[in-house]
Formats: C-alpha cells, sequence, structure tokens
C-alpha cells in the first residue's frame, strides 16, 4: 500500500508566543509537528506494517522542517518530502497549499492519505478535503477509526462526541482526530537511522508549478493575540446586595442576561 | 567554533524531554516520598533505546554520542534526580566499563542487555572503607584454577537491587613495589555468595537505588576479568571521569529546573502589590541562577565534546561536575528562599531538588576531590 502522510511544522502553541506587526515573530518560537498530525504518522505506520506497503510523509516549508520530517522517519515513516518554498513563494493560503500538494500526487499512485483534522495555528481543517476534491477521491474528516480490509475501509468519525460509522474504498483521504491512537515517542535507534533514510527536497519549479498558479486566494488583515484575562472582582457587602449587583453587572456590564 | 547541537542531537532531547514530561514528571513526588525505585519507568527507558545512547549498534545500542546522552540525563535529571541518578549511574557505571575495557566476547554477553535496556548493571567501586581512596580497597579476588574467588563488602552501590551485573573492584595481588593491584571483576548477581541489601534511607535521591554488596566465597570464571588486570586502578579512574560527565549533566538538569520553578513563581507571586519579579532582589538571584546554568551547560557540553573526539577531558569533566553540581545546589537553595514558605513544601517541589542536589556533590568523587583532580591536571 502506497500510504502518505501530510504533516505540517507548527509553532508550540504551549510556548510563548510574540506577535509583532501583524506577524508572528519565528524567533524564539519553539516549532513542533503538528500535533494531529502525529496522529496521522502513526496511523500510517501502523497501516503499513499491517498491511505492507510504503509510508511518505509529505511537507511543504523551508529549510527547518526538515527537522519535523526527520521526527516522523524517526517514529518509524520510510521516505519523506519537503516541498521548499522558502525562496518562491512570499505567502500561501490553504489554497497554495492544497493546489501544490495537487501537482505532487499527479504522477503519484495513493492508496492511502493522512492528514490531521486541523493544524494547531491557524486551524483551517481545509487542506485535506481541497486535496482529496482537487484528486477526485472520497475522503473523510476527524475520523478516530480505521479498518481496512481490501479496498473496502471502515471508518469511525467523530461528530461532535458522536460517531459517524461510515463505508468507503481506497483510494482515500481521511484526516485523523484525538483519540484515533496513540502517538509514540521515536527510539533512539529510530532517530539514528532517520539520517539515512530518503529526504527529497523539490521546489514548486520541479512540480510545473508558477508563482501565479499557486497564488493565495485570501489575504490575512491582521494577526493579534486574544487579550489577556484581567483580574476578578470580588463583591463586597450584605449577601442580598451582593446579589443585585451580580445580577445588575451580568445585565449591563458583560451583558449575559 | 559551532555551538549548534545537531538535527540528531535535537531530536534525542526533544524526545527524552517530551517522556520526561509525560511520564516520569507526574510521579516524581511520589518516587522521592515512597522511596521506591521506578523500575517499569526504566523498561520504557530500555524500549526507547535511552539505556544505550552511548553505545554502538552491533552492542545493542543506539549508536549516539556522549553529548546525546549528557542532553538526555539532564532532561530526565530536570524532572526527577533519582530516576536521573539510577540513569546516569546504568549507563556511565553499569554499562560504560565494558564497552571501554572489554573482550568482544564480554560485550556481547554482559553489555548487550544493558545497552538494549533489558538488564541494569552496577559498579561496585566503593567499601566502607575506600570511596575516593581507591587504594583502601579490601575485597580480594583471589586466582584458584580457572576461577577467581572474591570475598569483600561494598556499600552505597547504585542501582545494585535491580542489576543483573556487577562490576567489582578487588585486589588481586601485590606489584614489585608491594602494593596492591587493584581489578575490575565481573559479576553477575545471580552468582552463589552474593548477597545485595538495600537498607538506606536518603537524605535526596529516594527513589534511586542503592545497596550493600556482601561477596562470601564468590566464584566467577577467570575470564570475568574486565580490561588489563595491572591497570584496574586505571581503568576505574577513566571510568569516573566519563561518570562525571554525566552527574554534572544531571546537576544542571537540576540547576535548570529550579530556575524554572522560580521564575515562574516569582512572576506569579504578588506582594505589596506587584510580581515578586519586579524586585532586584529576586531579580539577581534569578539573574545569578540562569548564569550559573549557561556556564554549567557549556562545561559540560565541552567536556562531552572532548571526550566524543578522543581528546583527553578529565580535567574539564572534573571542572563540569564540580561547577554543575555546586551550581545545582545553590539554584535549589535559591529556589526554596524565592518561594518562601512555599519552597519548603514538598509539594512545590523545590525543597527536593535541593535534597537531591546535595548528592551530586558527594557521589562520583566529593566536591574536594573534584578540586583535587584539577590541581593534579596543573601540575601540583
Amino acid at each position: 500500500m502506497n500510504i502518505y502522510v501530510l504533516l505540517k511544522k507548527t509553532f508550540d502553541t504551549e510556548e510563548k508566543i510574540n506577535v509583532s506587526h501583524g506577524q508572528i515573530e519565528d524567533d524564539g518560537a519553539e516549532f513542533i509537528i503538528n500535533p494531529y498530525d502525529e496522529y496521522a504518522v502513526e496511523e500510517a505506520i501502523n497501516q503499513r506494517d499491517e498491511h505492507g506497503g510504503e509510508v511518505t510523509v509529505v511537507t511543504i516549508g523551508d529549510e527547518d522542517s526538515e527537522k519535523q520530517l526527520r521526527t516522523a522517519l524517526a517514529m518509524g515513516a520510510d521516505k519523506a518530502v519537503l516541498i521548499n518554498t522558502e525562496d518562491d513563494l512570499e505567502s500561501g493560503d490553504q489554497y497554495t497549499t492544497a493546489k501544490i500538494l495537487e501537482a505532487f500526487f499527479e504522477d503519484k499512485e495513493a492508496d492511502l492519505i493522512l492528514a490531521g483534522n486541523v493544524a494547531i495555528d491557524e486551524a483551517s481543517g481545509q487542506v485535506g478535503p481541497r486535496l482529496a476534491e482537487a484528486l477526485g477521491i472520497p475522503y473523510v474528516t476527524t475520523i478516530t477509526s480505521l479498518k481496512i480490509d481490501g479496498e473496502v475501509v471502515n471508518i469511525e468519525k467523530d461528530v461532535e462526541g458522536d460517531v459517524e460509522i461510515i463505508e468507503t474504498s481506497l483510494p482515500v483521504l481521511v484526516t485523523c482526530q484525538q483519540g484515533l491512537n496513540e502517538p509514540r515517542y521515536p527510539s533512539l535507534p529510530g532517530i539514528m537511522k532517520a539520517k539515512k533514510k530518503p529526504l527529497e527536497e523539490l521546489e514548486i519549479d520541479d512540480l510545473d508549478l508558477d508563482e501565479d498558479d499557486v497564488e493565495p486566494k485570501t489575504k490575512t488583515i491582521d494577526i493579534f493575540l486574544p487579550p489577556e484575562k484581567e483580574a476578578g472582582r470580588v463583591l463586597e457587602g450584605e449577601l442580598n446586595e451582593q446579589v443585585v449587583e451580580l445580577v445588575s453587572l451580568l445585565k449591563n456590564e458583560s451583558k449575559v442576561l | 567554533m559551532n555551538f549548534e547541537l545537531s538535527k540528531e542531537q535535537l531530536m534525542i532531547k526533544k524526545m527524552v524531554k517530551d517522556f520526561a514530561e509525560n511520564v516520569i514528571q507526574p510521579r516524581a513526588i511520589e518516587i522521592d516520598k515512597e522511596a521506591k525505585f521506578p523500575i517499569d519507568i526504566f523498561d520504557q527507558l530500555g524500549e526507547l533505546g535511552i539505556l544505550g545512547i552511548p553505545f554502538p549498534e552491533e552492542y545493542g545500542g543506539s549508536g549516539g554520542d556522549t553529548l546525546s546522552y549528557a542532553l538526555a540525563v539532564e532532561e530526565i535529571g530536570s524532572v526527577c534526580g533519582s530516576t536521573g541518578l539510577s540513569y546516569a549511574a546504568a549507563v556511565s557505571l553499569g554499562a560504560s566499563p565494558i564497552y571501554y575495557f572489554g573482550t568482544e566476547k564480554q560485550k556481547k554477553a554482559f553489555l548487550t542487555p544493558l545497552a538494549q535496556g533489558k538488564a541494569l548493571g552496577s559498579f561496585g567501586l566503593t567499601e566502607p572503607n575506600a570511596g575516593s581512596d581507591a587504594g583502601g580497597t579490601k575485597t580480594t579476588a583471589k586466582l584458584e584454577g580457572d576461577e577467581y574467588i572474591i570475598n569483600g563488602e561494598k556499600c552505597f552501590i547504585t542501582n545494585a537491587s535491580f542489576a543483573k551485573t556487577l562490576i567489582v573492584t578487588a585486589v588481586t595481588g601485590k606489584n614489585e613495589k608491594g602494593k596492591n593491584i587493584i581489578s575490575a571483576i565481573i559479576v553477575p548477581t545471580d552468582t552463589k555468595g552474593v548477597k545485595i541489601t538495600s537498607n538506606y534511607d536518603k537524605m535526596g535521591v529516594r527513589g534511586s537505588d542503592t545497596a550493600e554488596i556482601v561477596l562470601d566465597q564468590v566464584r566467577v570464571p577467570k575470564e570475568n576479568l574486565l580490561g588489563d588486570p595491572e591497570k584496574g586502578f586505571k581503568q576505574f579512574l577513566y571510568t569516573l571521569d566519563g561518570g562525571r560527565i554525566s552527574i554534572a549533566a544531571l546537576g544542571v538538569g537540576i540547576a535548570q529546573a529550579s530556575l524554572e520553578k522560580a521564575l515562574n513563581y516569582a512572576k506569579e507571586r504578588k506582594q505589596f502589590g506587584q510580581s515578586i519579579s519586579n524586585f532586584q532582589s529576586i531579580q539577581f538571584k534569578l539573574a545569578d541562577m540562569a548564569m550559573e546554568v549557561e556556564l554549567s551547560r557549556n562545561m559540560v557540553h565541552k567536556a562531552a565534546w572532548l571526550k566524543d573526539n578522543d581528546k583527553p577531558f578529565s580535567k574539564e569533566a572534573a571542572y563540569a561536575k564540580l561547577f554543575a553540581s555546586e551550581t545545582a545546589s545553590r539554584a535549589a537553595n535559591q529556589a526554596i528562599q524565592i518561594h518562601g514558605g512555599y519552597g519548603y513544601m514538598r509539594e512545590y517541589e523545590v525543597e527536593r531538588y535541593l535534597r537531591d542536589a546535595k548528592l551530586l556533590e558527594i557521589g562520583e568523587g566529593t566536591s574536594e576531590i573534584q578540586r583535587l583532580v584539577i590541581a593534579r591536571q596543573l601540575g601540583c
């Protein structure tokens, strides 16, 4: 089985993030594999171990994305592809990403493509579905179980806490949700072997694409951090006065009543 | 000059950090309180190849370098000193001597299970009357036919209760000047006459196993002699030099954890209407801690780099061990001070850091011994 994983490098949202001039500052930010993509990598490895074949991890990014790809290789993926857009593209959106991936998959015979449900940075959840549409293959998002038997694919999908059971066929694209599996730690021998595994680097030129072909359809106007949480207020006085004050505050100040 | 870690080193650091934070950290208080060796954590460290970092793949290792190993010790040490110490001792003292000095056959038989993390090894040097004064070793090994018969007593031996193999030092004879010849011998712990008990009630690193070993007419085949029979003393000095890098890395871990806890607390804690991190007295403490942590880490990395590049590293390992262990004690002590009354409570963890850090100024050569090692290297 030819298994592909779409992987994105994101900044670690648990670390401190600085924004200046509507841009997230790269300096000092910690970069990680998008956590939902880790489920995709883990699932890809498990499916390969069960059904045979090869796992290829694909990312669109810059030179530094190699680190995340190597981590996926250390977890057990077989090959990695870095589509480096650092020199060619100034900006991009989901359209750009899907368009580049479409060109990449044009000559590939993928049986199974896995992606994260969303990336924790921009959380659009669009790239997977857009790519599947472009390739003309079925897709199922937010999956929590994947069973493949021949060409038949049985999937459990998370629908706001309930489970939807879906049957489809290969080739298929799925996006992975928490609960699908428990991503492994890359083992030490895995890390040491990862540097010997093939990592191919492409530019959009290699995919016969121009900057114009992948021009974003959206424009980011501003990026800002949520307002800092303000200190709470302790009401004082007699109990019934406090209740009256609370109701009035809820009504007039925070307007929730 | 290049201060950047390689991609593999960064990945190893990140992996061990994730494992330490997710698996070890939640149990650190309990490990200390109950003084229970977390054997299941060592099983997992073994499965992930962390116990085999500095050994080649042919002996079941991961094929990493000393620097990667030091990074792993720092990360584990920063969440749990007990686990960090047992980890460092298992690799540097239990397994490394076999890798450095063992025959091919000894490496295959004894190093492989240790590097694969399927067993733990211990190093039995210290005796009731011989520690830094290794010349005072009383344990004897007499060659009788094809076997050594070992008699003696060892104390303060890390991990021995859980070890499959011990490397013990023993007097095997006298040289022409009449001085004792000390050799190292591999003793499987299931050999008849080996008695291991762990009754110590320790101040810190309480979850790390520390045991007493009694060797009573213990017979092992003479091919269990490790390395050169005449150079046992030199061999364990080399082993201890390597071990010092890992103890220093553990000190960096504890000091880093102290700094982080103190910094976070200082920013959150409000007194006189503002965060105490606005006060210069607190800022000066934090600045000193951060500086010393970074200096210690640089020294550890340099010593590890020298070792990886087959250059002399005794002096640098002693610098690193001395400075990092004292940094760890100072940083932990200041972290408690910054936390005030809360810092004195187990729940806030910094009191444990101080108890754990104190051991680093003693184990594998006291701070005073480190100064002697340095002075000798200076030609005194």
